[in-house]
């Protein structure tokens, strides 16, 4: 297996909620603090990734939120606009007039274009090879294969044109497992693991990424073992614990018993998680945060996490 | 709630993926069936196996189907009304609409024939969000139903959702798609327009651009009904019998995005019924005494446990690691319980339209589940 950082574009998705943004940014502070020059992308412009880096909003340019981290957040227009300057030194730009609007209408009214230019930025900053590393905190799982198949699509519907042309190397780029990998974010909760397994599914039979690994967040800690919890219910049912305190430990009592049912509920979750994918797919566990907020110091702390798993 | 939801016709609920919005909405709905009585319809956008079964189902798709009365009877409960369910199928519903709207069967024909069609139908103007509303609107129109509970597709921006009938609209009647279609239909480009031209060509090439044409000129017959349709849903939208929830946890991300959308309805003058918070931690967890006790447990756990363990006839070093454990258990919890209640007080609602619901242990299997849920958020 190839080293999950020693990609060079690896796309994070998973169900909304489940810690996407987080597991993206740390993935990526994790190849920086390990000496890699990595850009963290965020396709959706209206997220929250700047929040785990606390640097002030994202941007279409690149900007540098930790020593060798760079976080930019996808804007197609943007892209676009790249792309017709820098591949196809279209010189009108200036009488085009509200480049905007013709965009907007183009993206609306053509199959797969935003699509494209959203895809084909990432694989573009892989293909001029500026980055040792590019992360993506992608869409959710319910549009990451309409996006990532967009190029193929893209090749049947459009004969000529120049992003025809394009399509070529970004579908070579994206086919690599060597260069390119997806990342499942899930958590050990009903819905998120059906959706990880059936969008397992769904990459290998309808796209040609290679599916790289499955995060698990949110992984509660076992509280006690099997002595231990035999001593828990002994004194859950018993007065000892409030006389010796001389004072109420139900509540405590009742949070523990709140963990405990929680990871016994999940660790079922979990086995089906285990059981439906394919042996070899390396499953990564990050453990349940319990912290105020999200920022640099959560993220440290996935990054550190997730850096364990991968043995580092 | 029950007044709300005895009151209205349509309810939407609404918020960010991964909230339990499609949970919410089939327990109020049950909910609904049971107390209020009537005729319930909940229709999803998720194809969630476990809530089919959960509602006696083998399965449910685009026709409405009855949940069985002995799904309610094995749960002990006798309904004053009846609740059906149906999922939206985006495909299906756009060929219906294409075949409502096409002026003859032949041009409907050529149109769900389109290369294009099946690309455009899956995505364009966030065809998602305005199918779920043509979908409730033609369903309302129908008059079947007393009350009709509508979870809706996970948007990205919660405005799509109230913006889509307006927008549908506005994209069949904008300069653009008259610009694209223009040159093939007569053979004159309005000078004004060309620099449009070599743009799109340059990127899309002349083929495709003429194949786009094709299917727009198709597409254009049905103008006229699409956008008398989407004025019509919009209106329904607006409607004094069409109420909103919002749902969503106390987690930071969702919780924006809900306050983002509540404040967009009042801006657009829609109407907000309630706000739904799940998953929401217990209160014991916020209790500043029990904090100490829990702060105790952690630093004295030797001689707490000294004490302890021959009374209750455990190994003392067990009671020791069980005491520390439970103590940081309940200190970190406590944290994120804290991080809730800040959340919570910065919700700018006013709280008689908030419902909390509180973490539910286990996943739902049945309607029982449901209704329990659905008990949570009714008082």
């Amino acid at each position: 297996m190839t080293d999950l950082l020693d990609r060079k574009l690896l796309f994070v998705t998973g169900k909304g909620g489940v810690g996407k943004s987080t597991v993206a940014a740390a993935l990526a502070l994790l190849a920086a603090e390990r000496g890699k020059r990595t850009l963290v992308c965020e396709f959706d412009a209206k997220g929250n990734l700047a929040d785990f880096f606390e640097s002030g909003p994202t941007r279409f340019q690149p900007r540098e939120v930790a020593a060798g981290l760079f976080a930019m957040s996808m804007d197609p227009e943007e892209s676009l606009k790249e792309y017709l300057t820098l591949q196809l030194r279209l010189p009108l730009m200036a009488r085009i007039g509200p480049l905007a609007r013709i965009f907007e209408f183009v993206a609306t009214a053509a199959p797969g274009v935003r699509e494209i230019l959203t895809v084909g930025k990432v694989v573009w900053e892989v293909r001029e090879a500026r980055w040792d590393l590019v992360v993506v905190d992608a869409s959710a799982t319910g549009h990451i294969v309409g996006q990532l198949t967009a190029p193929q699509a893209i090749n049947e519907l459009v004969q000529v044109g120049a992003i025809r042309q394009q399509t070529d190397w970004l579908v070579d780029i994206l086919s690599d497992p060597v260069r390119t990998g997806l990342v499942i974010v899930a958590t050990p909760e009903e819905m998120p693991v059906n959706e990880t397994i059936e969008l397992a599914e769904r990459l290998e039979n309808e796209t040609v990424v290679d599916l790289a690994a499955v995060v698990v967040n949110r992984v509660l800690p076992e509280l006690f073992g099997r002595a231990e919890e035999e001593v828990f219910d002994r004194l859950a049912g018993g007065a000892e614990l409030n006389d010796a305190l001389a004072a109420d430990a139900a509540p405590i009592v009742e949070g523990a018993r709140l963990a405990v049912t929680l990871r016994r509920s999940r660790a079922e979750h979990l086995d089906h998680l285990r059981d439906s994918l394919p042996s070899d797919l390396p499953l990564l566990y990050l453990p349940y945060l319990f912290v105020r907020s999200h920022g640099m110091r959560s993220t440290r702390q996935a990054a550190a996490a997730l850096g364990a798993e991968l043995g580092y | 709630m029950e007044q709300l939801f005895a009151a209205k016709e349509i309810v939407i609920s609404c918020g960010s993926g991964g909230v339990g919005k499609t949970t919410t909405a089939a327990a109020l709905a049950a909910m609904a069936a049971t107390r209020v009585g009537g005729r319930v319809l909940v229709l999803t956008v998720d194809p969630a196996r476990r809530l089919a079964n959960a509602l006696g189902l083998e399965g449910f798709g685009n026709v409405e189907k009855p949940v069985p009365a002995s799904a309610f009877a094995e749960v002990g409960v006798a309904p004053r009304g009846e609740l059906w369910a149906a999922m939206l199928d985006t495909k299906q519903s756009w060929d219906n609409l294409v075949q409502r709207h096409a002026p003859d069967a032949l041009t409907a024909q050529r149109i769900l024939d389109n290369p294009l069609y099946q690309n455009v139908s899956g995505r364009f103007v966030q065809s998602h969000d305005y199918i779920a509303m043509e979908r409730l609107f033609e369903i309302h129109t129908g008059g079947q139903y007393d009350l009709i509970v509508v979870d809706t597709p996970p948007t990205r921006n919660a405005l799509d959702l109230l913006e889509a009938p307006q927008r549908m609209a506005e994209f069949f009647s904008s300069r653009f798609l008259r610009l694209l279609i223009a040159p093939y239909r007569s053979k004159l480009i309005n000078m004004a327009s060309r620099p449009f031209y070599q743009v799109a060509d340059r990127i899309l090439g002349s083929q495709f651009l003429q194949d786009i044409a094709e299917f727009f000129i198709l597409f254009q017959t049905m103008y006229a009904g699409f956008v008398q349709r989407a004025e019509a849903v919009d209106r329904l939208l607006h409607d004094k019998r069409t109420t909103f929830i919002v749902v969503s946890t106390l987690e930071a991300a969702p919780l924006h995005e809900a306050e983002f959308f509540v404040d967009a309805l009042s801006d657009k003058r829609f109407h907000l019924g309630a706000v739904v918070l799940n998953k929401v931690l217990p209160a014991y967890l916020l209790e500043a005494g029990a904090a100490v006790v829990a702060e105790r447990l952690v630093k004295d756990a030797a001689p707490i446990a000294a004490e302890v363990a021959p009374r209750a006839g455990c190994a003392e070093d067990l009671v020791e690691r069980v005491l520390t454990e439970m103590g940081e258990n309940f200190l970190r919890f406590q944290l994120v319980a804290q991080r809730e209640a800040e959340q919570r007080s910065e919700l700018a609602v006013s709280p008689e339209v908030v419902a909390t619901v509180p973490y539910f242990e286990s996943d739902i299997y049945d309607l029982g589940g449901l209704l329990k849920l659905g008990e949570q958020i009714w008082s």
